[in-house]
Parts: C-alpha cells; structure tokens; sequence
C-alpha cells in the first residue's frame, strides 16, 4: 500500500498525468461543441491523426511550432467543413459519415506520408515544445506544471474559455440551442446550418490540435497508429462529463490518472503479488471507458436534438 | 439550399449510384496519384491489372475478398437493424483465436473425428464472435448505451486479449519468441478451389451465407422485424415485434458472421494466428456493406471490388511506385461518395429556394 | 404621414409554391391593414401552413412579392422577417425545453460574437414587456417546466420582445383548454389596442367568427374567398372551405353491454411521456368513452398503458376481466384494435411496403407465417382486399408506406387494427388522436368507421384534444389533467366552460352533475 502511496504523491506520476490529459482534454473539448450542437463526430481519430501529421510536416519543413499547432487546427477545421456538409448540409447518418471521415482522413495522412517520405525507415524527428521551467516555482502545483510545455497549458486554459463561450455569450446560446431544438433557432431568425457548421468545425479544429499535440509535445515525430483509441475514449469521455467542460477536465485528469497509474504498476513488480501480462494493463483505459460510458448513459442528459438532422419545414 | 423528397425512388437509381461513387472516388484518387509524380492512367491499369489481370492475380484477389465477404455480411446484417456494429475487427481475431484453441496440433481435443472436430472449431469461431458482440448489444438494449463507442473499444480489448493469450498459454513454442499461435491440425483446413493458388472452400462458404441472409431477410418473420426494427423501432414496437430479441439475435448473427471470417483465415490461407492476419477487414466491412447497400448479395460484389483494389494496389506500388496506402484511401473515399450517392436517389437539391 | 398610415401593414402579391407534384400556393394575393385581425381559413393541406412560412421567410416563394409597411421583404430570411417586425407563434412551439425562458427569448438578438449576453437589460425588458401585454412570466424558468398555455405566452413575449408589429398564430386554440383560448382571445384585443395587427390561423369556424375582423378562405392552394367577418354565417365558411359537403356521421344512442376495459386506480412511473395517477375508467361494449384534455396530461401514459406498451406500477388494468401482459401482442391476441397518435413515427414503418405494413401486427399468427417463413401470398392478398376494403389510394402494395397521404395512412392503420381479430370483430378499440391533421373528408370517414365499429359491440376508448370531435362521436367523456382521470360523465352532461374546468384540474363532482342531469 505505501508503495501505491509513493506513486502517487510523486511529481512524476503527476507530470505524467497531465501529459496523458492534454490530448484527451482539446479532443474531449472538441467533441463537446460538436455534440452540443447536436452533432456527432466520430471523425474524431481521424482527425487527430491528421493534425498529428499535418502540424508536424509542417514544423519538421521548417515552420515554428505554433504554426504547426495552427496548421493542424485548420487541417481538423477543413475535414469538420467534410462531416458538416454530410450530416449538416445533406443530413446523412452522422455516425457513417464520421466513421468514413476517419478512415479518409487515416489514409490520407498515411499517403501523404509516404509520398512525402517514401525511403525513410527510422520516422525523421522534430525539436517538440520545451518543457516551461519557469512554472515550477509555483507552489503545490509548479513541479508538476513545470514539466508541461504550453500545449498543457493552453488545454487547461481553454476548459474556462469554451466554458464562458457556451454559458456568456449570445454564439454559445445558439450552439447550444441548435442541440436542443433547431427549429427555435430558426425561428428567431439565425440559421441553424451555420451554427452547426461552425461548432463542427471549431470542435474538429481542437480535435486536430488534440492530434498535433502527439508529434510536437509529447514526442517529436510522426508514427502510424500514434493515436490508437484516444479519439473514440474522447467520445466515451463526453458523456461521462454530461457536456460539461468543467466535468470533462475532470473525466480526462481521472481517466489520466488511471492511465499513469496501470504504466507505475506495469514498471513496479513488488506491488501485487503476481506478474500480470501487461496487455492486461493496457486494457485498463479502454475497460474504463465503457464502464463509464455505462455508468453515466443512464442518467445522461443528452442534448435533445443530438444526432437528429434538421431539415427546413421537416418536423 | 433545400432537400426536397423524390416522390419515388427509382430501382435503377439504386443500382446504377454504387457505380457513380465509385467512379467518383477513382477521379478523386487520380489527383492523389499525380500528387506522387505517377501517370494516372498507368497507375490505374497497373493497378487494375494486379487484381485482374492473371490468373494468379485473380485467385489473390478471391482470396482477399473471402473475409471481406462475411466481415461485410457482418456490418450489412447489423446496420439492416441500425446496430452499428465497428467492432468485426475484434470479433475476426477472437474468432480466429478460438478456432485455434479448437483445432490447433497438439490441443486436448485431437482425439475427436475430424469432422466433428472441423464442426466444433467452426462453432467456436462463430461463438467466440457472437459472445464479443453480445455485450455491446446488451448494454444497448438494456442500458442505451451507445454501441458505436462500446464496439469500437472492444476492438482494442479484444486484440490486447488475443496478443496476451498469443504471448502467453497459446503460444507456439516452436516460434522462437514471435507471438504466433500453434499452427492448425492439417485436417482441418479448408480444402483449395484452385490448384497453385490460395482460394480456398472458404469463399464457397462466404457465398453460402451472403445467399442464406438474403433469404432470411427477405421470407422470415426475422428478417422482417429485422428490417422494420431498423427502419423505425418505435413502430416496429408498437406493432408487438419483439425489439430487444430481435436486435440482440442480429448482434448475434453479425458478431458470428465476423468470427467465421477469423475462422476462414486460420483454416483456408494462414494456418496459424499472428496479430497482422487482419489489415483492417473489420473496418472494411462497413465500407463494403455500405456500397451493397447493405443487401447480402450486392455484399458479394463490394467485398470483390474492395478486395480488388487491395490487391491491386499492392501489385501496382511495387512497379508504379505510389504508396498502396492508396488502396485505403480509395476505399475510405467511396464509402463517402456512397452515401452522398445514396441521398441522391432520395432526395434533389433545389438551389433556388430555402 | 397620412400617406403612410394608409399604406397596408401587410401585402402579398402573386405567391406561388409547388412541392413537386403539389401545388400548396397558388397565385394568392392578400392585404392585412394595420390594426386588423385577418383569419386564415382552410382545411389541413389547403395551403395555410405554407403561406404563412414563405411570409416567415422558412420557405421562398416560386413567385410573387411580399411588402411589409411599403417595404419589399427579402424572401427566404428569417432574420429579416423579424427585422420587418413580423412574429410567430408556431403551432409547435419554437422552444428549448432545457432552456430558460430568457434564453429562449434572447437568441438571436445580439449580434452573435459580442463576448458576454447583456442578460440583465434582455431581463428587464422582457419583465417590462410582460407588464405591458399582461402576460406574467418567469424569465429564468426552465420552459420544460411550463404548462402548454404558459408555452404559448413565451411564444408570443418572444415575437414581442423582437418589437412585432404583425403577429402571425398558427392554430394557437388547438392545444388550450377553452378557458385558457378565452385568455388568449384577451391578449390578442390587448394587441390590438396597442396597435399591432394579426393573421390568425384556424379551422375552427367558430373561433374564426368571433376573434377576427376579416376571413381568407383557402382551399387546395388557392384563396377561394375573402369576407368580412361580420354578417358572414357558419355554414357559408364551411361550405368554402370543403368545396362541398361533407356529410358528418351522427351517433345514435345505444345500450352499453358489459364492462371489457376496467382500469382500476392505476399509477404508472413518471417519464418523458408523463404519467397516471390513480386513474379509473371503465369501457363498456358498444359505447365510444373519449378522453379529453390539454396535450401532455398523461394522454401519452394512459394510450401506451392500453395498448400493451407499459405495465402499471400501481393498480389493475383488465380486458374483459383478464390482466393482459404488457406486451402489444397479448393484447392483439385478445382482440385489441390499437390506433397510435403519430401516424408516421409509430403507426407504421415508412421505408417498408404497404403489404408488409398491413400484416405487421399479425405476422407472427398461423395465418400469417408458418415456421418463421411469411406466407407471402396469404399476407399480400389480406393487404389487397383492406385497400378495396378501405378505399386506400395508392399505386399497388408494394411502394413505400411512407409515399400515402396522411387520410390514406390513417386509413391503413385503421384497417390494419380492425382486422386484430381476423373475421371476427375487434372487442376493443383504442384510438389515440384518430384524426389528427386529417381534412374533412377523411375525418368523416375514421369517424364513421369507429361508430360502426361501436355500433357492431366493440368498446372504443378515444384520446382526443379536439373537442368537436369529442362533442361529436362520443358516448361518455373524462377530462384527464396531470395523469389525473375525471369521471366519465355522458356527453350531454358536459357544457364546453365544464369541460374546460375538469381540463384544468378543477375537481369534477360527479354527484353534482349526476343531480344536475
């Protein structure tokens, strides 16, 4: 038990914490705004697949890293413009259209990198984002902070912004209105195909810089597979937060410490009496999220108008 | 921009928008391969050529097109009830795996006939499948849980269970450190169509059943309350169709269907299981169901296309030099244009009006 | 300033609208003066709906113009329609339910990218509005928790709000007890003292008479006639708007048999779609019992509790003296003809053929199938004769259910149900908003079919929120108000302003009545 204690109340079990929460929080947070408008997006993957491929190119062409960020949030932003057109637009199964986005966009980042790297066989690098020493003075939190690189912290940073937008101000009212009922939107005159299309794509756009995190901060290249389920645990973690940005934090700090926690466990053999195969380890965060998918779809609150096309005049 | 209902929809429509999509998608790939620096024209035929072009490149292709068939059967089946099922990957491998616990040399079981021994690794493929799906399918009947998300996690799952059992108690101790399953008793496997070719008795099988669902879904009363669960399950309820039994019984069937495919695999081409058996051909089925329109015979005909352009892409990167990612992306592309091509024959755009 | 004072509030010219085949509008011109209340008259499908929409900038017009105080109106915009100072009160109220009433009523006035809502000015306004008309609200309830009639006063703040000064209500009496449509018809002279001006939309020629200064009368797309209001009679609106006459079935007094449906103190669990509450009703043979009531009242829980859906939580529901499972097929077994409320989502499948459709509730009996496999040529030749039978209009089974008109589908549900016992007669009846939505013609028709049905032994429980229809083929009637049942008192025993009463929830002393009778 103490060993379990000493894991826990190390900074490096922290650090690594919100290493593994960056990534779930932009895409949770990315899936949040597209569902809130009554859009799913299970484009998602894909999507960060693609601005894993797309911020790093352009950073290992010789870009600075925030254009990288900026390439892959408007890479996420264009194949969200594809899945509103789908399902927005012409009003197809947003679960088949997501599905398919994320396939294309897989493939396509595959290609490109092929094309573009056709002989390489060890993944050519980047210098990724530096960690920001001058946090780690802060106390309690600074020696765990102080390990992140700003990608960490523009994702804590805008849980209270897309908090603000959907709560305060007159575009998330609409947002959240086109997910409760499309008609009322219309009705007082603001087009429910633009606000969507709009959630959709600024959703996607976080998802791609979910993606980019992966090649510019947590490691410095570009690798097949890379995401591996992270998207599809975002949707999981979407329900789980309620569409709250505040619960969703939560869910991504919760399901990270989890995560941490089945690598220290991996690594330590004193702590529980048997070697365990460490794919059972590795099962852990995709167990959990169905448990939780479970726990909360039950007393899920789930916008009213999610997954149903609106159609002028159609009721 | 407004989408105004046809009034009716024409049969030819139907038919004729699979062929649009696809033509579609190879203009939209022809840009990707210019991309490369690769004649489009060249790139096609090489690529049409690797598929169809002898006899061997015709039977690698049959070959392909045989998990293919049954991974499509499986989504067309579940997508008919609106269960999506994204998880035939998963259910492949377990069932892959459990035909291997069934049929492997040296198992407890060789003492059976072979027959039977044929019959119960055949079952326990389908089971294992079924029995993967059967949970996801629960959670929905029971709890709403959406099943996209379930199924797509269980993949994960499911391929780390078969990674731990491939490392660990069915490992063959023969391999020298390579996670591979031992390989399966040689009476057991398929028997070949085709002499110096991989076809084997497999796709007769496949064929088999695409033909049993047709049937099943167009004369019983299963597969009318297949279809008219899918279509409207609220009306389907009203009218006394059991909901709930139906949908799991379809979840049943789907997950069997992408066992049997994992099945097909170990005893028709590769003899053992390994963690690369499967380049995607539970995700594929989707893409081949979605172009069937999810009829069980049209499913035959995707899963041949797909199953072309895969091996088609293969042949043709070794000599045009463009990635065969190419493949994947062709595929991801028309199951886009499908449904684009799909709505279509539903529905006109009229610009004019709002 | 004469000049513009003389100008019409409102003046279309020319509109036309065609959905392919269908011609909804059709070369209509229409004024409305400023301060005047215009009705729209006509039957479901005569064109009201869309006209009103293409004023609303939800659909554009095929041709013709529209001049809102002189101005062209921008078609297709329905922000500029509100910018115009048009207002609409949907039939399907344009609301969030999740949502407070001031969200409800803030979007989409500020332009969208400003960083924070102004709430506490929107606030006051709106709570200075209100004041204005009269019309009392909570700003920050959740419009969820809010009555049908507290609904509607949202509906109309919210046009308010915007600063309209022609308001457009469609078909805002159909979901209002009589006294709550009374209120209304106070809040619309209190419009027009403040000068607003209103297109009123209806079918119901009474209403019509009373509340409106003017009457537009349209039929199949076009406008057939324009009147005054006063001077006009009932039967001249009526006669318009059909374009013939319909003969309405009349109900003849019968001898009730024996009780086949007893529901005893039956509460059901609360959920989306409401609940009972010890409710008690009895259905003897031979007699139509209707159910009135304001929408959301437990109308939903009651219809699904007699149709096999759900079970009771509390009490006892029997069939001719036997407890049913709660599952449809135990009830079609038994004989229970069942007429769902929403004809498209839950009385048919739409993608499926109307063979199939025809067949669907029995599919599974011997005459139907056999081992699992369908009888294909017992299904389709059943489905033949209920289309001869029933006068559907279609072009062969085979095409989707979905492509028949809203008479025509009604029509097969009805035959579909009264078939529940093969070649015997259906004991029960449950139908759930029979007519809905239906013309005239068609109405006339189900209720036909149903006094027949009664007339030949069977018990009929109808849920209506249409109390003409209720007035018009019923035998006994109770008012249901927050899953609560009143007694079933005979017809005549009911006056409207009663009726209105036990539908808001006043306490119906059956011995009262009883003494009064």
């Amino acid at each position: 038990m103490s060993e379990l204690y000493d894991i826990v109340a190390s900074s490096a079990f922290w650090i690594a914490v919100l290493r593994i929460a960056t990534p779930l929080i932009f895409g949770t947070l990315g899936v949040l705004l597209c569902e809130r408008a009554g859009v799913l997006n299970l484009g998602i993957e894909g999507i960060m697949v693609a601005g894993a491929f797309c911020g790093w190119l352009v950073v290992f062409q010789g870009a600075d890293l925030w254009t990288g960020v900026f390439v892959a949030a408007l890479a996420g932003a264009l194949l969200g413009l594809v899945h509103a057109g789908l399902t927005v637009w012409l009003g197809l199964s947003q679960h088949v259209s997501g599905l398919g986005l994320t396939l294309l966009a897989t493939s396509l980042a595959s290609y490109a990198y092929r094309v573009s790297f056709p002989k390489v066989s060890t993944p050519p690098t980047i210098e990724p984002f530096a960690p920001l020493d001058g946090l780690s003075g802060l106390p309690l939190i600074g020696p765990a902070l102080g390990a992140q690189t700003a990608m960490t912290v523009l994702a804590l940073a805008l849980v209270p912004v897309i908090a603000w937008i959907l709560q305060r101000t007159p575009v998330g009212l609409a947002v959240r209105m086109a997910g409760e009922n499309p008609s009322a939107v219309e009705a007082q005159g603001v087009s429910v195909l633009a606000v969507r299309t709009g959630a959709i794509m600024a959703g996607s756009a976080l998802m791609g810089v979910a993606g980019a995190f992966l090649t510019l901060s947590a490691f410095n290249a570009f690798f097949f597979n890379m995401v591996n389920g992270r998207g599809w645990i975002c949707v999981a973690l979407v329900v789980f937060a309620s569409w709250r940005p505040g619960k969703a934090l939560l869910g991504a700090l919760l399901f990270a410490a989890f995560d941490a926690l089945q690598l220290r466990l991996q690594q330590s053999s004193g702590l529980l009496p048997v070697q365990l195969p460490y794919q059972l380890y590795l099962m852990l965060p995709y167990i959990l999220s169905i448990v939780a998918l479970v726990v909360m779809a039950r007393r899920a609150a789930y916008p009213q108008a999610l997954m149903k096309p609106y159609r002028k005049g159609e009721r | 921009m407004r989408l105004e209902a046809r009034s009716g929809t024409a049969r030819t429509a139907q038919l004729v928008a699979p062929f649009v999509a696809v033509l579609f998608t190879l203009l939209v790939c022809a840009l990707l391969v210019a991309w490369a620096g690769a004649p489009v024209g060249r790139t096609y035929a090489l690529l049409f050529e690797g598929a169809f072009g002898s006899r061997f490149a015709l039977s690698e292709t049959l070959t392909r097109a045989t998990p293919l068939i049954l991974t499509g059967l499986a989504a067309a089946v579940a997508f008919r009830a609106r269960f999506y099922n994204i998880g035939a990957e998963g259910q492949l491998y377990v069932g892959a795996l459990a035909a291997v616990a069934v049929g492997a040399q040296g198992g407890a079981l060789e003492a059976l006939p072979p027959t039977l021994r044929f019959a119960l690794m055949m079952l326990a493929g389908a089971a294992a499948g079924a029995l993967l799906l059967a949970g996801p399918a629960l959670l929905k009947v029971r709890f709403g849980v959406d099943e996209v998300v379930t199924t797509l996690l269980l993949n994960f799952i499911a391929l780390l269970f078969v990674s731990m059992m491939l490392d660990g108690p069915m490992k063959d101790p023969l391999a020298m450190g390579w996670p591979q399953s031992a390989a399966l008793d040689p009476e057991l496997e398929l028997s070949k169509l085709m002499a110096r070719s991989r076809v084997h008795s497999g796709l007769v099988i496949a064929c088999a059943l695409a033909l049993a669902m047709w049937i099943v879904e167009r004369f019983t009363t299963f597969g009318f309350a297949l279809r008219a669960v899918g279509a409207n399950a609220r009306a389907a309820a009203f009218a006394g169709l059991p909901v709930a039994r139906t949908l799991l019984l379809g979840a049943l069937i789907s997950g069997a269907l992408a066992g049997l495919a994992g099945v097909g695999e170990v005893a028709g081409r590769t003899s053992y299981l390994t963690l690369d058996m499967s380049p995607d051909y539970g995700y594929s089925g989707i893409v081949i169901a979605m172009l069937a329109g999810l009829n069980p015979l049209g499913v035959i005909v995707a899963a041949v296309f797909v199953a072309s352009v895969l091996v088609g892409a293969d042949s043709m990167s070794r000599s045009a030099g463009v990635p065969n990612y190419l493949a994947d992306v062709i595929v991801a592309t028309s199951l886009l244009a499908i449904l684009v091509a799909g709505m279509f024959t539903r529905y006109r755009i009229r610009w004019n009006s709002r | 300033m004469s000049t513009a004072s003389a100008l019409p509030a409102l003046r279309l010219r020319g509109i036309s609208k065609r959905f392919g085949p269908l011609l909804a509008n059709d070369d209509i011109s229409l004024e409305l003066a400023r301060g005047e209340v215009l009705a729209l008259l006509g039957e479901n499908g005569a064109g009201k709906s869309t006209l009103v929409s293409i004023l609303f900038g939800h659909y554009v017009a095929d041709a013709g113009r529209i001049e809102v105080f002189g101005q062209p109106l921008p078609p297709g915009n329905p922000a500029a329609a509100l910018a115009a100072g048009i207002g609409m009160v949907h039939q399907h109220f344009a609301l969030a339910d999740n949502l407070s009433v001031l969200d409800n009523v803030m979007l989409g006035s500020e332009p969208l990218w400003r960083p924070f809502s102004r709430r506490s000015a929107a606030r006051r306004k709106l709570l200075d509005t209100a004041r204005r008309f009269g019309l009392a609200i909570d700003p920050e309830a959740r419009i969820g928790k809010l009555s049908v009639g507290e609904r509607q006063r949202v509906e109309i703040l919210k046009a308010l709000w915007r600063g309209a000064r022609i308001l457009i209500l469609d078909e805002p009496t159909a979901v209002l007890t009589p006294q709550e449509s009374e209120q209304l018809f106070g809040t619309l002279a209190e419009l027009i003292r403040e000068g607003l001006s209103l297109i009123f939309i209806s079918h119901k020629l009474d209403e019509v008479l009373r509340v409106s200064d003017r009457v537009a009368v349209l039929r199949a797309g076009r406008l057939v006639a324009e009147r005054p209001a006063r001077g006009t009679s009932r039967a001249e609106l009526a006669e318009l708007m059909v374009g013939r006459s319909v003969v309405a079935p009349t109900r003849t007094r019968r001898e009730p048999g024996e009780i086949i449906l007893a529901i005893d103190r039956v509460s059901t669990a609360a959920d989306r779609h409401g609940m009972l509450d010890r409710a008690s009703l009895e259905v003897r043979a031979g007699e139509i019992v209707a159910i009135a009531g304001v929408a959301g009242n437990g109308q939903e829980a009651l219809a699904e509790l007699a149709c096999g859906l759900t079970a009771a939580r509390h009490g006892r529901v029997a069939v001719s003296g036997e407890v049913l499972a709660a599952r449809p097929r135990a009830w079609i077994a038994r004989k229970v003809a069942r007429i769902p409320e929403d004809r498209h989502a839950v009385g048919i499948v739409g993608d499926l053929p109307v063979w199939e459709n025809a067949v669907s509730e029995r599919l599974h009996t011997p005459a139907f199938s056999r081992f699992g496999w369908i009888r294909r040529g017992a299904a389709r030749a059943f489905a033949n004769a209920l289309v001869a039978r029933f006068d559907i209009r279609l072009s062969g089974i085979d095409v989707p259910t979905r492509a028949l008109s809203g008479g025509n589908m009604q029509k097969l549900i009805l035959g579909r149900a009264l078939a529940v016992g093969g070649e015997s007669a259906p004991l029960l009846i449950i139908a759930n908003q029979p007519t809905w939505g239906l013309d005239i013609g068609a109405v006339a028709e189900i209720h036909r079919r149903l006094l027949d049905a009664a007339a030949g032994g069977a018990a009929v429980l109808m849920i209506s929120e249409d109390l003409d229809e209720i007035m018009a083929i019923a035998d006994r009637v109770a008012a249901i108000f927050k899953g609560r049942l009143s007694a079933a008192l005979p017809v005549e025993q009911w006056t409207p302003a009663s009726l209105g009463l036990a539908m808001a929830g006043d306490p119906v002393a059956p011995a009262e009545h009883a003494d009064a009778a």
